[in-house]
């Protein structure tokens, strides 16, 4: 639906701190419209790619492009681009509303058109009844809110966001996730979000770009960074995973056998890595199936079982680590089931484990 | 016992600062003129003090330039104090430190070589020198006062300005000016009051010509203390007084 002429494109961006390279090569491509979040851990130049293309921070080589017109050496007053600070950074001396209305005074506008605009933005959060309040009357929520109108009521081209929500407390923060969302459908202007946080790049995005040391490991849709990932570093960093190290034995119809900590199996998978090369198969937790096993019962042939060792009761789900008979823990997440209210594993109880065909992924080791 | 001995102590240590200045005070009103024994109440010195216009001519003498030297360290401070925290330039760190140098610095050697540099250039001792001398010692006050204020700022505000469209001049105008307000009043209170108490700079540089109150009042103890003089100072106490608490207020009010 939004595959538009891109907005913001970053060529062959390198950025170094002194010693440090901190970015190297980066290309990155923004489509007009796309709610894009980067994902990566601390430390991997999440806000640094942000601080560029604010101008807060200058590349040492490569071009900035904001639809089409080269922005590299532009300062930062000049861009349509804002900015919504993790640390909001309101102006202390000022109300809401004059905090709202600076970047409009700005742009040398009319008095009447400058109060209709802040209103507007106002309402738009819900801050409306707290415009003559100053920011050290707000909580922290409220105080994000006004950083947000803002930033939004000069109408950039792009909203730049880092980290916004994490001063939030749980329940607030799922609220502003939505709001958040819902605020971007309606206006239109691009959004790039940083956050730690996997759950949150995946429920809010178009597009998530994973992040590591500075390099884009991954960029694609948080069903395909999540069900697809690229590498070993996006499926670890995205959500739990249990990742399997096997040896392909010998082709077979639907894919190859392996054989997975001492069991034999058949992969059924489209990839068809050369006979003996090394391969990952990568398995969600809740894509594993655990069946009990009763005392005398023999395991079906071909099938995997462990031992439960431990189980967490997280409120919706049951999870639980199984170790194999290799010694490898594999971590399972069950749904509990309406008909089995009681379910629960003891501790020591034999299980097998499947999963689905064709749910698993395989990462070819190099 | 032990709660007994900490008021003790305490009631000590304040009455020891504060007695030679209620017993100062308390002979301003005083009818006996050598401060022997309370004698009866008057109000006899504080008129003597409005008849004696050399005394009145040193006070204004000395208010203007505490006003004057107070205002232009406070600009220039400030601009400096800006320029410290906004901009990274060579020698930053260098001239940071200098102006710890000059604080640190005693007021005899300061003295001293403003005389030398003033003497070298053959400039005639008197309101200029002294106006002169006064801003050079508080600019460091202002400066170290303003910038620690500005270092106490989420840089990101600053960042936010100018990522909303203000330029240096907006951003300087209306947010770094008026975030570091209270700290650019204290900042002119404190050099004020530096200007106004300064004994051994203005005594180096000052000519015959205008006198100062710190230095009238010295040279007439010298033949021991008059009543007045008691009175003159009871009236900048309250003066002084009246300066702490409005800077106190204006800290409040600003946080
Ligand atoms: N002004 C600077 N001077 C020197 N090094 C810096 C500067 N800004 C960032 N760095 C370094 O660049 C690297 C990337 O920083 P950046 O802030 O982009 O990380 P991040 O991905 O946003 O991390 P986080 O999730 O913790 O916010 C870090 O190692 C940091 O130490
Ligand atoms: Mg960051």
């Amino acid at each position: 639906m939004k595959q538009n002429s891109p907005v913001i494109e970053l060529t062959n961006i390198t950025k170094s701190f002194g010693e440090n390279t901190i970015l190297k090569n980066l290309n990155l491509s923004i489509s007009d419209g796309e709610f894009v979040t980067l994902l990566g851990p601390s430390g991997c130049g999440k806000t640094t790619i942000l601080r560029l293309i604010a101008g807060f921070e200058q590349p040492d080589e490569g071009r900035i492009l904001l639809a089409g017109s080269d922005i590299t050496d532009q300062p930062s007053n000049k861009r349509h681009v804002n900015t919504v600070f993790q640390s909001y950074a309101l102006f202390p001396h000022m109300t809401v509303f004059e905090n709202v209305a600076f970047g409009l005074n700005m742009d040398k506008m009319s008095k009447s058109e400058i109060k209709a605009q802040v209103n507007d933005a106002l309402r738009m959060v819900k801050m409306s009844d707290y415009a003559d309040r100053k920011p050290s009357q707000l909580s922290g929520g409220q105080q994000q809110r006004v950083a947000i109108a803002r930033a939004v009521v000069k109408k950039p081209r792009i909203l730049l966001l880092d980290e916004p929500l994490s001063a939030l407390d749980f329940k607030l923060r799922k609220q502003m996730q939505v709001e958040l969302k819902q605020l971007q459908r309606r206006l239109g202007i691009t959004f790039i979000f940083v956050t730690h946080d996997q759950e949150e790049a995946l429920s809010m995005s178009d597009r998530v770009i994973v992040m590591e040391e500075g390099v884009i490991q991954q960029s694609g849709t948080p069903k395909q960074v999540y069900e697809q990932p690229a590498n070993l570093f996006v499926a670890r960093f995205v959500g739990e995973i249990n990742v399997l190290d096997t040896v392909v034995e010998k082709h077979t119809d639907n894919g190859f056998a392996c054989k997975i900590e001492g069991f034999s199996c058949e992969i059924h998978s489209k990839k068809r890595p050369a006979e003996g090369s090394k391969v990952s198969i990568l398995l969600r937790p809740e894509d594993l199936r655990v069946e009990e096993l009763a005392k005398a019962e023999k395991p079906e042939a071909g099938s995997i079982f462990g031992r439960v060792e431990e189980t967490t009761y997280k409120g919706a789900t049951l999870e639980s680590i199984i170790v194999l008979p290799s010694g490898k823990k594999l971590l399972a997440s069950e749904f509990f089931d309406e008909e089995y209210e009681e379910f629960d594993y003891k501790l020591g109880q034999d299980v097998a484990i499947s999963w689905v065909d064709g749910w698993e992924v395989v990462l070819v080791n190099e | 016992m032990n709660r007994f001995f900490k008021s003790m102590y305490m009631l000590m240590v304040y009455l020891f600062l504060y007695i030679p200045v209620i017993i100062l005070v308390i002979n301003s009103f005083n009818s006996s003129k050598y401060m022997t024994g309370w004698k009866g109440f008057t109000l006899d010195w504080y008129s003597k003090l409005a008849s004696n216009t050399m005394l009145l001519d040193a006070a204004i003498n000395s208010f203007t330039v505490a006003f004057l030297s107070a205002s232009a360290a406070t600009v220039l401070g400030t601009l400096t104090a800006v320029t410290l925290y906004r901009y990274s330039f060579f020698g930053k760190k260098l001239l940071y430190a200098l102006v710890y140098v000059v604080i640190m610095s005693p007021d005899i050697v300061m003295g001293i070589s403003l005389l030398v540099l003033f003497a070298s250039i053959k400039i005639e001792l008197g309101f200029w020198t002294l106006l002169v001398s006064h801003i050079t010692f508080s600019i460091p006050f202002v400066v170290v006062t303003v910038y620690s204020r500005l270092s106490g700022f989420d840089k990101n505000v600053i960042e936010a300005a100018k990522d909303l469209g203000a330029d240096e001049m907006r951003i300087f105008k209306s947010v770094i000016l008026p975030m570091s307000l209270p700290a650019v009043a204290a900042g002119w209170l404190l050099s004020f009051t530096l200007s106004l108490d300064d004994v051994i700079v203005s005594f180096f540089v000052t000519g015959p010509g205008y006198e100062v109150l710190p230095l009238r009042i010295f040279s007439m103890v010298r033949l021991g203390v008059k009543p007045e003089i008691n009175a003159l100072c009871a009236i900048i106490l309250l003066f002084s007084l009246v300066m702490v608490m409005t800077s106190q207020f204006l800290m409040r009010e600003r946080k």
